[in-house]
């Protein structure tokens, strides 16, 4: 029994001459909440196809709960709700309709609609056509079509575009909600770094296709490497202070320094120095790098 | 066969509001009221002509025949092969339909069948309302002579005929929409082969019958009534319906391909 929900190994895949994923291993723990993060044109939207076989990928090189992909297409898909990119909903049809449309595909009870409508706060516009949504509302209407099933793994291609802040904050909700109390796994594409560090267990970093990090939320922060930051009013001679005391200066923006952080007593005997030496300091902290800095480090380098 | 009978479902559920399924009622509701109309207007310049209640018929139901076996029909078939595809084109639904656990056959068969079901109804309505229409036309007019000849028969075997005649013309179009997600190049297709159909079937070229949009031209040449022959004397399955069921089966399969190898990009 696998311990992934999902896993590729080593996956490949190419648009004519042109390749768009390369050699990809994911791996997608049971009950985790999975951030795929990339930028635009990554591969992400192309590995969440290729995971619901919208795609054909080589054969043994995905893996569903242990079960290979184009072996076990229906078996697998019976276990997967998704939402791939905009939502894709009949817009002839109310939303209430196009739920049961879908209820109707999977054989289940129509009335799971009406609760789908009320999860996702769209009960007042159940009646109304879904062409006439916003943006925001046919997000909503895409993740209760994804939740209709009440599947065990969810695939989320950026499921907050076009939401405003406070549908954010109900689909981040809703995602911690689902892996936490209904032990579903999440794998959710973003390239709203700070949302998933919210809501993320694990992170995959993608960008032109290949895999650049994996691992859990915690692994990521810890490549990130704390400086000491120094807001001080005469920066250039406080730097040269420095370094002329064999600290080594990484940043000066012209406001404040940024040192990498050692230790505490390090940080005191700084701050011990820039005083002796008559320089003002409003504040001195340690700062982690943010995600999205980590994320374009990563990226960059690439 | 549940797979494809939800999938059935679902097709009729999603189009029930749409202009393609509203038409095969619409179509025959409105051409045979015109015909009834026409007869019923103008019942003091057919009555002088004394036609028998078989000619009566012939002449009633080929009214509507015709303007549907040679020209609505076809576009009709073309349409319905366009709507029940460009449903999923239009809303970018293919990729929610083919993520469902459903095996790909069942969606592209209930596509099929559905199409090949509002034609039925179509055409089946047609021969009901034309068949009502001439009993109602007969209690408004009683010097006609509808009540001296029963048409069932006929009326069934040339709807027959024009139905079976269509299916190879939708298996085609069903490709062409399935492969073009825009209107104009299925139904640019459909249109230059429908008029080259009617045109070869009408010069009685050789080989019209292996062109599929000709074959309803065809088929409802041979139900024309002959002079001093019975209307009633003509086979339903003739070369024109087998060939018509030959290119619908082969179609149909060569579709199914083209549907298992798509890819949703």
């Amino acid at each position: 029994m696998s311990a992934f929900a999902i896993e590729t190994v080593g996956l490949n895949f190419n648009f004519g001459s042109q390749t768009i994923v390369k050699d990809l291993s994911l791996q997608v723990p049971k009950g985790s909440i999975y951030g795929f993060l990339g930028p635009n044109g990554a591969g992400k939207t192309t590995t969440i196809k290729i995971l619901l076989n919208l795609l054909q990928s080589p054969a043994d090189q995905v893996f569903i709960f242990g079960k290979e992909i184009n072996r076990n297409r229906i078996a697998t898909l019976k276990r997967i709700g998704a939402l791939v990119e905009q939502p894709a909903i009949y817009g002839h049809l109310t939303g209430k309709e196009n739920l049961i449309n879908r209820c109707i595909l999977l054989g289940i009870n129509k009335n799971k609609s009406t609760e789908m409508l009320a999860l996702v706060g769209l009960t007042d516009a159940a009646s109304k056509k879904a062409a006439q949504y916003s943006l925001g509302m046919k997000q909503r209407l895409g993740i209760a079509l994804a939740l209709v099933s009440d599947p065990e793994l969810l695939l989320l291609d950026e499921p907050t575009n076009g939401l405003d802040p406070n549908g954010i904050i109900e689909v981040r909700n809703l995602m911690v909600e689902l892996a936490t109390k209904h032990q579903k796994t999440i794998l959710v594409s973003s390239h709203l770094l700070a949302e998933i560090e919210r809501t993320a267990t694990h992170v995959g970093i993608i960008n032109k296709g290949q895999l650049l990090f994996q691992g859990t939320i915690n692994e990521l922060h810890q490549l990130s490497k704390p400086m000491l930051e120094i807001e001080i009013n005469d920066v250039e001679k406080a730097s040269d202070l420095l370094i002329n005391c064999g600290y080594q200066v990484a940043e000066n923006d012209g406001k404040k320094l940024s040192i990498p952080y050692k230790n505490d007593k390090e940080n005191a005997e700084i701050n011990t120095l820039l005083v002796q030496n008559g320089f003002m300091i409003s504040a001195l902290y340690k700062q982690r790098k943010d995600l999205e800095n980590l994320f374009l480090d990563i990226t960059k380098n690439n | 066969m549940r797979s494809l009978y939800i999938s059935l479902f679902s097709e009729y559920y999603k189009s029930r509001k749409t202009l393609a399924f509203w038409a095969a009622i619409l179509l025959p509701v409105i051409i045979c009221t015109l015909v009834s109309f026409g007869f019923y207007s103008n019942a003091d310049k057919i009555l002088p002509l004394k036609f028998s209640g078989m000619m009566l018929w012939a002449r009633y139901s080929s009214a509507t025949l015709n303007v549907m076996g040679f020209l609505i029909m076809p576009f009709y078939v073309i349409f319905m092969a366009f709507s029940v595809n460009n449903i999923e084109h239009k809303n970018d639904t293919w990729k929610t339909l083919f993520a469902q656990p459903l095996n790909k056959f069942s969606i592209y068969a209930a596509k099929y069948l559905f199409a090949v079901l509002l034609i039925f109804i179509c055409l089946a309505l047609f021969g009901a309302l034309t068949l009502g229409f001439g009993y109602i036309l007969q209690s408004l007019v009683p010097k006609y002579t509808f009540n001296q000849y029963n048409p069932v028969t006929f009326l069934f075997n040339s709807y027959a005929k024009l139905f079976f005649s269509s299916l190879g013309i939708l298996s085609l179009q069903l490709i062409l929409s399935l492969i073009w997600a825009d209107f104009l190049k299925p139904m640019g297709i459909g249109f230059v082969g429908t008029i080259m159909g009617i045109v070869t079937a009408s010069l009685n070229w050789k080989f019209a019958y292996l062109i599929p949009y000709s074959l309803p031209t065809l088929a409802l040449q041979l139900t024309k009534v002959k002079k001093g022959g019975d209307p009633l004397a003509f086979e339903v399955f003739s070369r024109e319906i087998y060939t018509s069921l030959i290119f619908a089966t082969a179609f149909f399969i060569i579709g199914y391909f083209i549907v298992s190898k798509k890819s949703i990009k």
